[in-house]
């Protein structure tokens, strides 16, 4: 059955891969910075954890939750992405994602987005732009202490 | 039946969508119109149209006459002893908030309950949580069994003489259960409980009467029976309805209007203030026209069978729980979850095939906790869909499958 181009750039098999094997998933265990986000028009939630060096870089960060495909591999792919980063760094990462997947403008730094990038066919499914955020917002809460 | 030239009837059907042939599974959310529902707005706003009750010209005469033959054509297209019984509404939803803020003030006391099921519309079960926060009443539902009927017992344990209002879906949106609407209104009216039966999902899916089912109120929705968006019907039991207060205040339900007071006029204007949605109401009646040319046990049978067909085929899909009766008697949608694609993934993957689906709570978040599902899929279907599409479904499912495991 012949699947359309803006399906293949959407599921590419990055995304799928990641959506079935979700990396860095789980919890860490208290004391952490924790949010919850959901999405309630279509149900999809997830629960972040992150902790951090006293210098302010995430030193790990695990998430847990149930989704589409599309946040299930965004939320995968940004714990890949960020750890390691500085808060401020990780914020930057963040803004640059936005734009990609809203089509909002170039982002200042590609190559910092590596694989990230490949989540750019979400631009042609608007109603799809809160599923990449899900976890992106989630993590933006739970630096900031919500 | 010749069900392949009755779609012909609907010219939304005959289009490509990202290169295929539209297959619409997606009319329990609305349905499609037929062209003799399209010509008869047309036709009021190029030929009729003019405000209505009150001028005494040609045109005014003429869309007054229509939208009250609408009135009579509703009134006996759901079997109700008087057209004085028929309130034009926006909708299900805006007829539930009439009865919730005229009879529910009314009569409802602190310390009441209103009773429900577990798999309830939000439309009907917010503006009750609403009714009850005002008043002090109890909102309580009946539990639904994992086969996605009512528990029987808990009806027995729950509907007492402490409830006033009975409000119940007639066919779940989200499982397909068709509620014994007949049985469940007796049981009521032997504890001297008031009625209110959902019909958004049945009305145009099978003969209504609403004195055979022994209901006080039935609403319906214009739109999902081939009609405009906008409109609908709330019946009431002319002995209610008498008593009632008005909900919304202006022209059109005054008899008479001072500084100081006024008097309304007898049901059903009273309930209608306002300039009202003439051409829905026109649409509406030749949508009720429509129906009834085809026939609504033909209908009822058709749906029948696209929705066997539609269970069974479905379940050859590994993976897939269908939620609702398994089989025989249920609405003609089928809600799913499957376990290698999430819902909205598997409407985008269709929808790229030309099938249009939804995906989603669908209005029911309660019931998708009580099955432990984050949401489904749901395909519904009407009587100008085919064999061939629901097959069409089905081979687009295994795709997804291969794609997605």
């Amino acid at each position: 059955m012949p699947l359309s181009d803006e399906l293949r750039d959407l599921y590419q098999q990055v995304i799928l891969d990641h959506s079935r094997n979700p990396r860095n998933h789980g919890e860490i265990p208290p004391p952490c910075l924790h949010a919850h986000g959901d999405n309630p028009s279509c149900g999809d939630e997830i629960d972040v954890y992150l902790r951090l060096t006293e210098d302010g870089q995430i030193e790990d960060l695990k998430f847990t939750g149930q989704g589409c495909a599309i946040s299930q591999a965004s939320a995968s792919m940004m714990t890949q992405k960020i750890k390691g980063k500085s808060k401020a760094e990780a914020e930057a990462i963040r803004e640059d994602f936005r734009r990609v997947v809203m089509g909002d403008g170039a982002p200042a730094d590609e190559d910092a987005l590596g694989e990230l990038i490949l989540l750019e066919g979400v631009q042609k499914f608007p109603q799809r732009v809160k599923c990449a955020m899900l976890a992106w917002r989630a993590v933006e809460q739970a630096l900031e202490g919500k | 039946m010749d069900w392949h030239r009755i779609r012909s009837d609907f010219p939304i059907l005959d289009q490509q969508v990202q290169g295929h042939p539209l297959v619409y599974l997606d009319s329990a959310a609305t349905s499609q119109k037929p062209r003799t529902v399209i010509q008869a707005l047309s036709h009021y706003y190029e030929r009729d149209n003019s405000n209505v009750h009150r001028a005494l010209h040609e045109l005014s005469a003429r869309a007054t006459d229509a939208f009250e033959v609408a009135r009579k054509k509703a009134a006996h297209f759901i079997g109700a002893a008087s057209e004085n019984e028929i309130i034009f509404t926006r909708g299900t939803t805006e007829g539930i908030n009439l009865v919730a803020n005229t009879w529910g003030t009314q009569n409802l006391r602190q310390g009441d309950v209103i009773l429900v099921t577990g798999m309830e519309h939000h439309s009907n079960l917010v503006p009750w949580q609403l009714l009850a926060q005002r008043t002090g009443a109890v909102l309580k539902h009946i539990p639904v069994l994992d086969d996605g009927t009512l528990d029987n017992e808990a009806i027995d344990t729950l509907l007492t003489e402490q409830v006033k209002l009975f409000a119940f879906v007639h066919i779940s949106n989200s499982l397909g259960t068709i509620n014994p609407a007949r049985e469940l209104c007796a049981r009521a009216k032997a504890v001297g409980v008031v009625t209110l039966v959902d019909g958004a999902q049945s009305a145009g899916h099978m003969p209504i009467d609403v004195q055979d089912l022994g209901c006080d109120f039935f609403v319906l929705s214009g739109h999902k029976m081939c009609g405009p968006t906008g409109i609908g019907v709330l019946y009431g039991r002319m002995a209610l309805l008498e008593t009632m207060p008005p909900w919304h205040g202006g022209g059109e339900m005054i008899l008479s209007v001072s500084f100081e007071t006024s008097s309304y006029k007898p049901p059903p204007h009273r309930f209608e203030a306002g300039t009202p949605n003439i051409a829905g109401v026109i649409g509406l009646a030749a949508a009720i026209d429509y129906l009834e040319g085809i026939g609504l046990e033909n209908i009822q049978r058709h749906d029948h069978n696209l929705a066997n067909y539609a269970v069974q085929r479905m379940s050859e899909v590994p993976g897939i729980r269908i939620l609702g009766p398994q089989s025989g008697h249920r609405g003609s949608l089928v809600a799913f979850h499957l376990d290698f694609a999430h819902p909205h993934d598997l409407v985008e993957f269709a929808n790229s095939h030309g099938i249009a689906m939804r995906g989603g709570h669908h209005c029911t978040q309660p019931l998708m906790k009580r099955f432990k599902v984050p949401g489904t899929t749901r395909a519904s279907f009407y009587f100008y869909n085919t064999l061939e599409e629901i097959n069409r479904l089905v081979e687009v499912l295994f795709a997804a499958r291969a794609f997605f495991t």
